[in-house]
C-alpha cells in the first residue's frame, strides 16, 4: 500500500524569532516536508494573518521535475513568498518555470512577486484575473492593516496563463494536470494533480481543522467536495491544516459542515428569519468541530443566506 | 530583502492596536467625511443626535462578517402630533461612495423603516439620518469593524449575477391585513458593482453597473423610492412596509446605471382586520 513519506528536510523557524536588526539577511527557508518523491509541502499555521505569522497561514508546495519546478501557491505576503523561494533553492537549482495559484485569496498569492525574478509562467483559473481586479485593492489594504510592515509594498501578480477547463504542464518527465472548477469555495478554484506521485493539491477546496470559508457557492462546493472525496488519487494537500492519509474523512467532515450550513440556512429562510437573525442561530452546533469558527461561522451563514434565498 | 519582525515589530503592533482602539472609542460625531456628507444631504440644518432612539435607530453588526454583505436595519418612530419620518439617508463614512442610499417614504408606507445589506471594507462609522415631516433632522450611528483578510466587498459569482440580471422577487412572510403596516422584502438580482478598475495588473475594465433607483407603488400610489448605488450589496435586498387599504398590485420599478429598466409586481388581497 502507498504511504506518505513525511520527511522534514529543513529545520523550522528561526525566521519567526530572529531580530529585526538582521534586515539585510535573506529570508530563511520555510520548513517544508517531502511528502512524495519530488513533492514538497509547507503547512501554514491555523490562524488569521497577522504581523507575527506574516501571512504564512496557508499550505504551500512545489513539485520538482527533471527540467524545472512548479510552485503551488506563494503565501500571504512577499516575505513568505521569498521564504518559500529559499526552500525551493535549498532543494534544487532547477529554475522555477510555473507559479500556480489555486484561487484569489491573499494568503495563497500575495507571495507571487517573490518569484518575478525567475520569470515563471503564472497560472490561474480563467476567472482569477477578474476576481483579482475586483478584490485586489481590498486585499492590499487589509494586508497592511493586519500585518503592518510585512503587508506593505505588495504588488499583485495576475496569471499570464489561465485555465477555463483543464490544462497540463510539463516539468520535464513529470506532468501536472490542472483542473478549473465551477464556483465552489470561490469562483476561481484550480486544483493541481501531480501524475507521478498521485498527489492532488486541492487548494481551499479542502479545509482541515480550520473552519471552511464560503466565498463562492455553497451548493457548488458541496458537489465538488463529494467529487473529490471519491477522487482516484493517492494523497491530497489541503489549503489549510493537514489530514495526512485521512483526507477522505476530511472531505466527509467538510461535507457535513457545508450540508448542515445549507440545510439549516434554508430552514431559517423558510421560517421567515432575517439575515441578522440567522447569523446568530444557524448551525451553532457545528462550531465546536472547527478552529477559528468565531471568525468564520457567522460569515459563512451570511454568504449561505444571500445565496440560498434565491433558490425556488 | 525584507526585515523580520522582532521586538520592534511587536511594539509597532501594540501601537497599531492601541491606535485602532482609540479610533473605535471616538464617538464619531464629528469626522471630516461626515461634515461634508451632512452638508450635502441637509445643508445647514441642525442635526439632532438621537442617542435614545426616540426617532431613528440603527442596527448593524459589530463586525462586518462578510465585507460584501453587511445587514443594516433602520427603525423609526412617530413623534407626537402625527410628525413622522419622510426620508432616511444611509451613510458609510469610509466607503468609496459614502452616501449609500436615500429612501423616501409616503404615508402609504405606514412606517419609514428600511433594512438592506451593504458593502463595508474598512473600519467605518455607519449613520442613519432621518428627516421628519416638521423639517427636523435626526441621526443615529454605529461603528462597524472590518472583516478578515480574505473577505472583500466583491460579488461571489459575477457570471451568475449577470446571467439572471433583473430578476426580482417579492417576499411577504405574513398575510397583509387591510389598513395595517405589512412588511415586504424586495429582492433584485443584479451584480451591483462599482466596476473593475483598469490597472496594470489585469488590464481589465468593467464599467460600473448598479441599481440606482427603486420605485415601489401599491395600487398605483407611491410607497417608497430609493436612490442607491454600489454601496448596496450584490443582489440588492430591501425590506420595508406598506399599508394595503384595498386589493391591489404591489409593484417595483428598477432603473440601473446603464438605464436598464426592470419591473415586477404581485397581486395582494389583504384580509379584513381580525378575519
Amino acid at each position: 500500500m502507498w504511504r506518505i513519506v513525511a520527511e522534514v528536510v529543513l529545520l523550522p523557524a528561526i525566521y519567526a524569532l530572529s531580530s529585526g536588526a538582521v534586515s539585510a539577511a535573506p529570508e530563511a527557508a520555510l520548513p517544508v516536508r517531502q511528502i512524495a518523491s519530488g513533492v514538497y509541502v509547507f503547512n501554514g499555521v491555523t490562524a488569521e494573518q497577522d504581523a507575527h505569522n506574516r501571512g504564512a497561514i496557508a499550505n504551500l508546495g512545489f513539485v520538482v521535475g527533471s527540467r524545472c519546478v512548479a510552485v503551488i501557491d506563494t503565501g500571504g505576503s512577499p516575505a513568505v513568498g521569498e521564504a518559500l523561494r529559499a526552500s525551493v533553492r535549498a532543494v534544487t537549482a532547477l529554475p522555477v518555470c510555473y507559479v500556480i495559484n489555486t484561487h484569489v485569496h491573499p494568503d495563497h498569492l500575495l507571495g507571487n512577486q517573490a518569484f518575478l525574478g525567475d520569470k515563471p509562467v503564472f497560472v490561474g483559473h480563467a476567472r482569477l484575473p477578474a476576481a483579482l481586479a475586483a478584490r485586489g485593492r481590498t486585499y492590499v489594504a487589509s494586508a497592511e492593516r493586519l500585518m503592518g510592515d510585512t503587508g506593505r509594498g505588495i504588488e499583485l501578480v495576475p496569471p499570464s496563463r489561465t485555465v477555463s477547463d483543464q490544462d497540463t504542464l510539463d516539468l520535464g518527465g513529470r506532468m501536472l494536470h490542472l483542473r478549473a472548477w465551477p464556483t465552489a469555495h470561490t469562483d476561481n478554484d484550480l486544483t493541481v494533480l501531480d501524475e507521478a506521485s498521485g498527489t492532488l493539491f486541492a487548494g481551499d477546496l479542502l479545509f482541515v481543522e480550520h473552519m471552511p470559508v464560503v466565498d463562492g457557492k455553497l451548493a457548488g462546493w458541496i458537489r465538488v467536495t463529494d467529487t473529490l472525496a471519491a477522487a482516484d488519487v493517492k494523497a491530497v494537500v489541503s489549503g489549510h491544516g493537514d489530514a495526512g492519509a485521512a483526507w477522505r474523512d476530511a472531505f466527509a467532515k467538510q461535507g457535513n459542515y457545508l450540508r448542515a450550513l445549507a440545510d439549516q440556512t434554508k430552514a431559517a429562510i423558510k421560517a421567515g428569519r432575517t439575515l441578522s437573525q440567522a447569523v446568530d442561530e444557524v448551525a451553532r452546533d457545528q462550531t465546536a468541530n472547527w478552529a477559528l469558527s468565531e471568525l468564520f461561522h457567522r460569515r459563512n451563514v451570511t454568504a449561505a443566506f444571500a445565496e440560498l434565498e434565491w433558490e425556488d | 530583502m525584507k526585515s523580520v519582525p522582532g521586538l520592534a515589530g511587536a511594539l509597532a503592533i501594540c501601537l497599531m492596536l492601541g491606535a485602532t482602539g482609540a479610533r473605535a472609542a471616538d464617538d464619531g460625531s464629528d469626522t471630516p467625511i461626515w461634515g461634508k456628507v451632512k452638508t450635502l444631504l441637509v445643508g445647514e440644518r441642525e442635526v439632532i443626535e438621537d442617542t435614545a432612539g426616540s426617532v431613528v435607530e440603527l442596527e448593524t453588526p459589530v463586525r462586518a462578517e462578510d465585507a460584501a454583505v453587511v445587514p443594516i436595519a433602520v427603525h423609526t418612530r412617530q413623534l407626537p402630533g402625527g410628525v413622522h419620518v419622510t426620508r432616511v439617508h444611509l451613510v458609510i463614512d469610509e466607503n468609496p461612495s459614502p452616501i449609500g442610499g436615500t429612501f423616501a417614504f409616503t404615508p402609504l408606507a405606514g412606517r419609514a423603516d428600511i433594512e438592506t445589506r451593504v458593502r463595508i471594507e474598512a473600519y467605518s462609522w455607519v449613520r442613519a439620518l432621518a428627516e421628519t415631516s416638521d423639517g427636523k433632522v435626526y441621526v443615529a450611528r454605529r461603528y462597524v469593524k472590518a472583516s478578515g483578510g480574505c473577505s472583500a466587498p466583491a460579488g461571489k459569482d459575477m457570471e451568475e449575477a449577470l446571467a439572471r440580471l433583473g430578476r426580482m422577487k417579492f417576499r411577504l412572510d405574513e398575510a397583509p391585513v387591510v389598513g395595517q403596516s405589512s412588511v415586504v422584502q424586495l429582492m433584485i438580482s443584479h451584480p451591483n458593482t462599482s466596476g473593475l478598475a483598469m490597472d496594470q495588473v489585469t488590464r481589465l475594465y468593467v464599467p460600473p453597473h448598479f441599481v440606482r433607483r427603486v420605485e415601489v407603488s401599491y395600487a398605483g400610489e407611491p410607497v417608497m423610492t430609493a436612490d442607491v448605488d454600489f454601496s448596496i450589496s450584490e443582489n440588492p435586498n430591501f425590506r420595508f412596509y406598506f399599508v394595503p387599504r384595498k386589493e391591489g398590485e404591489l409593484k417595483a420599478v428598477i432603473v440601473d446605471s446603464k438605464d436598464l429598466r426592470f419591473e415586477s409586481s404581485i397581486a395582494i388581497k389583504p384580509a379584513l382586520r381580525g378575519s
